[in-house]
């Protein structure tokens, strides 16, 4: 009991980062532009988000450095697959490779520092709920926003006309240029936005969820955040649980290991994977569903004008 | 129908563009008047489009000055272009289909979409124009997405209304009802574009028209009072070649046999095949009318082989006698079947390649590979041959496919198809939105074929066309197909009818 009670509690903050950075490249796909680079800027963001708290002890500066950042590295992006029409993945993996290469020069001092982990909040009375208290209103507050952001993300995408145009630029550009959207504009500010969630993602990372310096530390997390967009077929409630369930799982594998079950330890490791991808697999096998969420102009440059 | 002939709404004087070298309009001189119904008639390539999309603003003429309600304009853009009152339905519809008809509207017509459902309602009742502004577009037929557009210009309150080629996508009935819905806008003084070469409608519907030859006007016309052998003289310079039809032999071996054929499309939205029985001889050509949306393109999906049946059922798709249900397309083009998609670029052709790539696509069985290594001689001679089988016009085999005019490519995927020499021929929609002069030769081609022994099959929206060159008549509706009359037996209203979904007029007709 105790040990699901704690996979459960544990299980949202180690999928904050994956939801955030999965959230920020779902908006950027939705506008046709797949950026490959979260990886990168996530490292990038962590980097700096760790130095800014260590040196001046303010979380909030640290997010809004480490988003700055990310979002300067979503700028370079932006500018060579949008106005040099550059090809998108080549353009990403370059951009993620220089966010890693910042974040290991300009995380050379801070290698294996720590930081003192910062309290999560305790909401009055809920809190006090036996087994749910501890899950779901003992979290820090970051995880809170994150849920939010999510949910609104999920009406504005739907229902909103800045949703509608996002959607429309990444079905088809030319007739949304037809019609007078600025599609360039759109995609800077989705492309934008991809980097600012980065941002968030990789400072979470760093200072709340393992508040402590290493390079590499992002271990891939910009990774699983792209196939979480691409396995939760471009929705954002199953991004979202498809995001929890790999934190659970990732948890779970720890919590296994020290029951000492005879499993060896490399199968335990990758269940957070292969389970993630066999249930998004089986909840996203419809195809039409598939065919109405993916963005129909993914990956495909846009020059304006033709 | 005019109500004012003093000043004109619209006035072209001599509007002159260019691409390099290539004049598309050469000094073309235009005047519309309010509530006129104004035709463009031309062959595919005369320059109705490049000069249509010049008054919309799509580009600038080099040339010439635009005058709207006697003020020179420039129009540099479509936003303009609207604000100034002048609206347009493009051939190739401006629709995202993953959203509702009203979200589409709303991206244009900024509004809450519940005012907006309640006027889409108005319009379409007001003008004849049914749709169901929640319904998504993707569950839609062209005809649905056409009066879509239509009401999507009309919301905007146009004075000119432009249509380019908006019948090559309906069945008669709904270009009756197109018809209808014009000629109420025309009489509440809204001026409109017709852009057509389809002789007989223009004959119906427009009050005058202004024929394009080759980017030039070659004259005007009171269509009404013009019989269709001089306008389309004026329009392709010649006389029409009739298609000779001679009789057919109807004892040729079953090519094709479709026994029993069910099938349900994964996307709940698209027609089901239900219980379709059809057998195509060597030496007839079968034709398949119909309003589209009705099962066609799922009946040459499984013909074809891009969608496949289950083992099971395999033998309700027999060539030859075989089942060959379950084989992919290669498989069944190897036992010498053809195809030509209704969908010329991208699905007929691969866009971004050059027309002697193409050509490989189907004709690599005829030589054309050696040791797996293409035989790029004899890969050009090949798309040569094609290319001077049926006069295509194009730079040269190197030239992309995307850069032949619909009809160019058109003639050519049938040039492919059949320098193949098939036993059976699937073509779908064979003259879609091509012009006069190369519908003529793809039918006299089909015809050719057939008399060559070739079991082929039409899937057509256009009655005129079938009855021209099918041996056979049967027709789609609701996923189910009629029993097929002799045409020499059937008439265009008995058709009619059964694409409404009255089959018990192919009983009447078969007796």
């Amino acid at each position: 009991m105790d040990m699901i009670v704690f996979i459960l509690t544990g299980a949202f903050a180690t999928a904050t980062p994956l939801l955030l950075a999965a959230l920020g490249e779902l908006v950027t796909e939705k506008s046709g532009v797949i950026n490959l680079s979260v990886e990168g800027m996530m490292a990038l963001a962590a980097a700096m988000g760790f130095a800014t708290v260590y040196t001046t002890g303010s979380y909030l500066l640290a997010f809004a450095v480490a988003a700055g950042l990310a979002m300067l590295l979503s700028i370079v992006f932006a500018a060579l697959v949008l106005i040099f029409s550059a090809n998108q993945v080549a353009s990403g993996l370059a951009a993620g490779i220089l966010g890693l290469g910042l974040s290991a020069l300009l995380g050379r001092e801070y290698e294996s520092f720590t930081l003192q982990a910062p309290s999560g909040l305790s909401v009055p009375n809920l809190s006090n709920i036996p087994v749910l208290g501890s899950i779901l209103f003992e979290q820090d507050i970051v995880v809170y926003l994150t849920v939010t952001t999510g949910l609104c993300l999920m009406w504005i995408i739907q229902h909103s006309r800045a949703g509608l145009i996002l959607r429309v630029v990444g079905e088809d550009p030319h007739i949304a240029h037809n019609l007078g959207f600025n599609v360039l504009r759109v995609r800077f500010l989705a492309i934008l936005f991809g980097g600012f969630m980065a941002g968030l993602a990789g400072a979470y990372a760093s200072t709340i969820l393992t508040p402590i310096w290493s390079q590499g530390m992002i271990l891939g997390r910009g990774w699983i955040a792209l196939a979480l967009v691409v396995f939760g077929t471009w929705r954002v409630l199953r991004v979202m649980i498809g995001a929890y369930l790999f934190g659970a799982l990732l948890l779970a594998d720890l919590a296994v290991q020290t029951l000492n079950l005879g499993i060896p330890s490399q199968v335990m490791t990758s269940m957070p994977y292969v389970m993630t991808i066999i249930v998004l697999a089986i909840v996203s096998r419809n195809a039409l569903r598939i065919k109405l969420n993916a963005p129909v102009s993914l990956g495909q440059s846009y020059r304006p004008g033709q | 129908m005019t109500i004012s002939k003093c000043s004109p709404l619209l006035e072209l004087r001599n509007v002159t563009k260019r691409y390099g070298d290539f004049i598309a309009n050469d000094a073309i001189n235009l005047t519309v008047h309010a509530g006129d119904i104004h035709a463009i008639l031309g062959e595919n390539g005369a320059g109705k489009s490049t000069l249509m999309k010049t008054i919309f603003g799509v580009h600038q003429p080099d040339e010439g000055d635009i005058l709207w309600k006697d003020v020179p304009v420039q129009i540099t853009n479509p936003a303009q272009a609207r604000d100034l009152g002048i609206g347009m339905v493009f051939q190739h519809f401006s629709l995202f289909e993953t959203i509702s008809v009203a979200e589409n509207i709303s991206l244009t017509i900024p509004a809450p979409l519940s005012d907006l459902v309640k006027q889409i309602r108005a319009k379409g009742e007001a003008f004849g124009l049914p749709v169901n502004p929640q319904a998504s577009v993707h569950g839609l037929s062209v005809g649905e997405r056409q009066r879509v557009e239509i009401i999507r210009c009309l919301l905007q309150e146009p004075e000119l209304l432009i249509l380019d080629e908006p019948t090559s996508v309906l069945p008669p009935p709904a270009i009756e009802n197109l018809f209808a819905t014009l000629r109420t806008l025309s009489v509440n003084g809204i001026a409109i574009l017709y852009i057509s070469h389809k002789l007989e409608e223009i004959r119906a519907l427009c009050d005058q028209a202004t024929i394009l030859r080759s980017g030039a006007v070659t004259g005007t016309a009171d269509p009404k009072k013009t019989n269709a052998k001089d306008l389309a003289t004026l329009m392709i310079g010649q006389d029409i070649p009739q298609p000779t039809h001679p009789k057919t032999r109807m004892n040729g071996a079953p090519q094709l046999t479709l026994n029993q054929l069910n099938y349900r499309d994964p996307n709940p939205n698209i027609v089901a095949l239900k219980d379709i029985n059809l057998t195509v001889r060597a030496g007839e050509i079968v034709g398949i009318a119909g309003v589209s949306g009705n099962g066609q393109l799922t009946l040459a999906r499984l013909i074809s082989g891009e969608d496949i049946l289950t083992r099971d059922h395999a033998s309700s798709i027999q060539m030859q006698g075989q089942p060959v249900g379950h084989l992919p397309p290669n498989a069944r083009r190897k036992r010498g079947l053809s195809f030509v998609p209704e969908d010329r670029l991208g699905r007929g052709a691969a866009p971004l390649m050059s027309i002697s790539n193409n050509g490989l696509l189907t004709g690599h069985r005829l030589g054309l590979v050696k040791n797996g290594l293409i035989q790029r001689s004899k890969r050009d001679s090949f798309a040569e041959n094609c290319i001077t089988a049926m006069n295509v016009q194009t730079q040269g085999v190197q030239a992309l496919a995307s850069s032949l005019s619909g009809g160019n490519l058109q003639k050519y995927i049938v040039a492919r198809e059949m320098a193949v020499n098939p036993l059976l021929m699937v073509v779908a929609q064979p003259t879609w939105g091509i012009d006069v002069g190369a519908a003529t030769l793809v039918h006299q081609r089909l015809i050719g074929l057939r008399d060559n022994g070739t079991a082929i099959l039409v899937i057509s929206e256009d009655i005129e066309e079938l009855f021209e060159i099918s041996d056979r008549l049967t027709v789609m509706y609701d996923g189910r197909l009629s029993n097929p009359v002799s045409t020499c037996n059937a008439t265009c209203e008995q058709i009619g009818q059964m694409m409404m979904g009255q089959f018990a007029a192919s009983l009447e007709a078969a007796e």
